[in-house]
C-alpha cells in the first residue's frame, strides 16, 4: 500500500514552488500516484511543473484507454473517451468536457511533443465522461477506479490512564470485525483497500504500534499490560462510522481487578443516540494558582486533583459524546468565581460542571457530594430572575424577538429546576460507583452557580482531610470512577432533555 | 423640552425615596419604640446589673462533620443591641472543648460588628476565617451559617448577617458560599440532636 502522509506531499509542492524560477523550470518527480482497479495497482507518475503537479497525457491514456490526437493546425489537442471528446488548447486554463466548459488550476504544459495536465483533470475532465467511477485522493496520492471498496480510516490514540482509546473514524461507513490475534488485536474491514492514516504514537505496555495489515486490515500490536479490550461503535460523520476500540489494562490490585470481560458483555460505553441536544459542556476545576483549595494530610492539593480529573473527563466526554467541551483552566492557574461562569456563558454552554474536594474538621467524613444552587439566600432577586418578565424587542429588518430579561448575576435562578435534575441524575450515577456521602445531595448558595446561565452543578469527589480517600482521589482507579459516572449522568441527561424539553433560557440566549 | 423632563423624574425620584424611607423606616421605629427591643428578645436575663446573663444559642460542627448542632450557652447581658450581638460572636469564635468542634478556625478574632436600622448585622472577622479555614464546602457552610444563626435565633432582631473579612465585603471565605449579600437565617445545616 502507497500512503504518503498529506503533509509530504504538501512540503513537495511548497518547496517546489519556493525554490525559485530556474529550480522550478527543470521537472520535478514527485513520489508517483496509485491508481486501483479492479485490475490490481498501477503507478502513476506525475511531475512538477512551475509549481503545478501534473500527469503526462501518454501516461492517462495507456492507464485510463484514451485516444489522444494533436490537432496541429489549431494546436490543440482531442482526448477521447468512450465516443466523447476532451478538448485542450495551449495556454488555456479552460478545457472543453464533451461539449460543457470545465476550469483547470493551470493551462496544460509542454514538453517537445509531450503534454502535461494538472493532476485535478483526472476529477474534473476525466471522471464526467469515464463512464465509471474515477475518484482522485490527492491528499493519500490514489485514483480509485471502478467499484472499490477503499474507506478512508483515520486513527488516533489517546491514552486514559489504565486504559488506552483507539479511535478510527472510517468513511464511507463500512462494515468491521475486532478479534484478537495473541498479542495483537486484528481490526479487519468489508474493503479491496483502505486509505488509512494510522496514529504513530503508542501507549508504553499497552499498545507498542498500530500498522496496516495486509490489504484491509489494521493490526494493533499490544503491550505487555494489556488485560482486555472492548469495541463498539457509532454513527459518524456523513454516513461514516466511528470505531472505538479501548484497551484494558491489568490492574495492580487482584482484588479489583474486571473481569476480562468479553467484548459482548461489556457495559455499553457508547450511545447510538445521534447527537445534537447537548452541544457543549463547560468543565470547571475548582480553585488553582495561589488558591491551592483544601489540602489532605499527605499533602495532595484540591487543586491538582480537580485539574486531572477535569483533563480525564474532557477526553471522555469528547471521545464517547463528541461534544464540545471547554475548560475554565487547563493548568495552575488562578481563575476567578464569576470568570468561569462568564465562560460558560460566554460560549453558551448546555451544561456546567464544577470539580471539587471536599474537606472537614472531622477526619473520618468521607464520601462525594453534589450541590446545585439554592435560591433562597438570594431573596426576591431571585424570585424574580426566576419568573423573569418577558419582553419583547423590535428587531431590525421588522418582527419582533421575545427575550427574558434575567441580570447576569442571576442567571441561574432561571435553570434550577434542570440543575436539580442532573443532580439527582448524577448523585444516582455515582452512587453506582463510589461511596458517597450522608448529605449526598444539597442545595447551597454557591457562588461559582449563581451566575451560570444554563443547569449547573458543583461536584465534591471526595474528603481530602480523610487520609483513605486522599489516596483514592489521587488514584487512577478513583478517578476514572468519577469520570464514568459523570459521563453516565451526562448522557442520560443529554436524552432526557431533547430538543422539545429545551426550556427557554435566562439572559438574552 | 428635555431638561423638564429631567427635573420631572428627579422631582418623582425624591419623592419616592422620602416616601419609603417614611414607611420603612420611621413608622416601624415609632411603632417598635426606640431602641429596637433586640438586647431582649429571645433571650432571657437572668440577674441584674453586671452578672446579668443571657441564655444564647451557638452552634458546632456533629461528631459525624455532617452537620451543625445547637448548644445553649450563656453569654454575658450587654447593652445596646450590637454590643449583645459582639458578645453573642464572640462567644461563637472562642473554641469549645471536646467533643464538640467549632465551624470557625482558630485563632479567628472579630475585628468589628455593626447593626443597620434594618436588622442588617456586618460581622467583621479577621483573615485567619479565610487562611486557617479547611476549604472543605460544607466547612464553608457550617463556618458561615454558625455565624449567621447563632445571631439570627439568639437575637430575631437581626434578620439578616454579612460577614466581613479584614473589614472588606468578600466574595466567599473559602471558594464556595456566596457572601455578597447579607444571609437570613437557615436552619438546613442544623440537626436536633445536641450532644450532651
Amino acid at each position: 500500500m502507497s500512503i504518503r502522509s498529506p503533509i509530504a506531499a504538501a512540503l513537495t509542492l511548497s518547496l517546489a514552488a519556493l525554490s525559485g524560477p530556474t529550480v522550478a523550470q527543470a521537472p520535478q518527480t514527485p513520489a508517483p500516484y496509485t491508481v486501483i482497479s479492479g485490475e490490481g495497482r498501477r503507478p502513476l507518475a506525475s511531475r512538477v511543473f512551475t509549481g503545478q503537479e501534473m500527469f503526462a497525457v501518454e501516461d492517462l491514456a495507456r492507464v485510463f484507454n484514451l485516444s489522444v490526437k494533436e490537432d496541429t493546425i489549431a494546436g490543440g489537442l482531442t482526448i477521447t473517451v468512450r465516443g466523447q471528446s476532451i478538448l485542450l488548447s495551449p495556454n488555456q486554463e479552460i478545457a472543453s468536457v464533451a461539449g460543457r466548459l470545465i476550469s483547470l488550476p493551470a493551462p496544460p504544459a509542454r514538453e517537445g511533443r509531450a503534454w502535461f495536465v494538472p493532476v485535478d483533470f483526472v476529477s474534473r475532465a476525466l471522471a464526467p465522461v469515464a463512464g465509471t467511477r474515477i475518484e482522485l485522493r490527492k491528499p493519500s496520492r490514489l485514483i480509485l477506479v471502478g467499484d472499490i471498496r477503499m474507506p478512508r480510516v483515520a486513527g488516533r490514540i489517546e491514552p486514559l490512564g489504565a486504559l488506552a482509546r483507539l479511535t478510527f473514524d472510517v468513511a464511507p461507513s463500512t462494515r468491521y470485525a475486532v478479534a484478537q490475534e495473541g498479542n495483537r488485536l486484528v481490526l479487519r474491514f468489508e474493503a479491496d483497500a483502505l486509505d488509512a492514516s494510522l496514529p504513530t504514537t503508542a501507549v508504553p505496555d499497552l499498545i507498542t504500534a498500530v500498522r496496516p495489515e495486509g490489504a484491509a486490515a489494521i493490526a494493533i500490536e499490544l503491550g505487555a499490560q494489556f488485560a482486555s479490550f472492548r469495541a463498539s461503535d457509532l454513527p459518524g460523520d456523513r454516513g461514516g462510522v466511528r470505531i472505538i476500540i479501548e484497551v484494558v489494562a491489568k490492574t495492580t490490585d487482584p482484588a479489583t481487578a474486571p473481569p476480562a470481560t468479553p467484548p459482548a458483555e461489556a457495559p455499553p460505553l457508547l450511545d447510538i443516540v445521534p447527537p445534537g441536544t447537548l452541544r457543549t459542556i463547560v468543565l470547571d476545576p475548582g480553585h488553582g494558582g495561589g488558591d491551592e483549595g483544601a489540602r489532605g494530610p499527605s499533602g495532595t492539593s484540591e487543586k491538582s486533583v480537580t485539574l486531572a480529573v477535569t483533563s480525564r473527563l474532557k477526553a471522555a466526554l469528547e471521545g464517547r459524546l463528541g461534544v464540545r467541551v471547554i475548560l475554565t483552566r487547563d493548568g495552575d492557574s488562578a481563575v476567578g468565581l464569576d470568570e468561569r461562569a462568564a465562560v460558560a456563558n460566554n460560549n453558551k454552554a448546555d451544561l456546567f460542571i464544577s470539580l471539587h474536594a471536599n474537606a472537614s474538621v472531622r477526619p473520618s467524613v468521607q464520601g462525594a457530594e453534589v450541590f446545585y444552587l439554592s435560591l433562597e439566600e438570594y431573596g426576591d432577586e431571585a424570585q424574580r430572575a426566576a419568573n423573569a418578565p418577558h419582553a419583547t424587542l423590535p428587531v431590525f429588518g421588522g418582527g419582533a424577538r421575545d427575550i427574558e430579561v434575567v441580570p447576569w448575576s442571576m442567571a441561574q435562578a432561571g435553570h434550577i429546576e434542570r440543575s436539580g435534575t442532573f443532580a439527582r441524575t448524577l448523585e444516582a450515577a455515582l452512587r453506582a460507583r463510589v461511596t458517597m456521602s450522608p448529605r449526598a445531595i444539597m442545595q447551597a448558595p454557591f457562588r461559582v452557580l449563581v451566575g451560570a446561565n444554563m443547569p449547573a452543578i458543583l461536584l465534591e469527589m471526595g474528603f481530602m482531610t480523610n487520609p483513605a480517600q486522599e489516596q483514592q482521589l489521587g488514584s487512577d482507579a478513583y478517578q476514572n470512577e468519577i469520570v464514568q459516572s459523570i459521563v453516565d449522568a451526562v448522557i442520560q441527561f443529554r436524552d432526557r432533555r431533547g430538543p422539545a424539553a429545551e426550556a427557554p433560557a435566562g439572559g438574552t440566549r | 423640552m428635555t431638561r423638564r423632563t429631567i427635573l420631572s423624574i428627579g422631582a418623582f425620584v425624591l419623592t419616592a425615596a422620602a416616601l419609603w424611607w417614611l414607611l420603612f423606616v420611621m413608622v416601624p421605629r415609632w411603632y417598635r419604640g426606640d431602641p429596637p427591643p433586640s438586647a431582649a428578645a429571645g433571650s432571657t436575663a437572668s440577674g441584674e446589673g453586671a452578672q446579668r446573663k443571657i441564655t444564647a444559642t451557638l452552634f458546632y460542627i456533629s461528631e459525624d462533620g455532617m452537620s451543625l448542632v445547637p448548644v445553649q450557652r450563656e453569654v454575658a447581658f450587654a447593652e445596646p443591641a450590637v454590643e449583645q450581638a459582639r458578645q453573642i460572636v464572640a462567644a461563637q469564635i472562642a473554641l469549645p472543648g471536646p467533643p464538640l468542634a467549632s465551624a470557625i478556625p482558630e485563632g479567628t478574632t472579630l475585628r468589628a460588628l455593626f447593626l443597620s436600622e434594618r436588622g442588617d448585622a456586618f460581622v467583621d472577622l479577621s483573615g485567619e476565617v479565610t487562611a486557617r479555614h479547611t476549604g472543605g464546602a460544607l466547612d464553608e457552610l457550617f463556618t458561615v451559617y454558625a455565624i449567621v444563626n447563632s445571631l439570627t435565633v439568639t437575637l430575631p432582631a437581626i434578620t439578616r448577617v454579612q460577614i466581613l473579612i479584614d473589614g472588606k465585603e468578600v466574595d466567599t471565605l473559602a471558594g464556595h458560599v456566596d457572601l455578597r449579600n447579607p444571609l437570613s437565617k437557615n436552619l438546613t445545616w442544623v440537626t436536633s440532636d445536641k450532644p450532651s
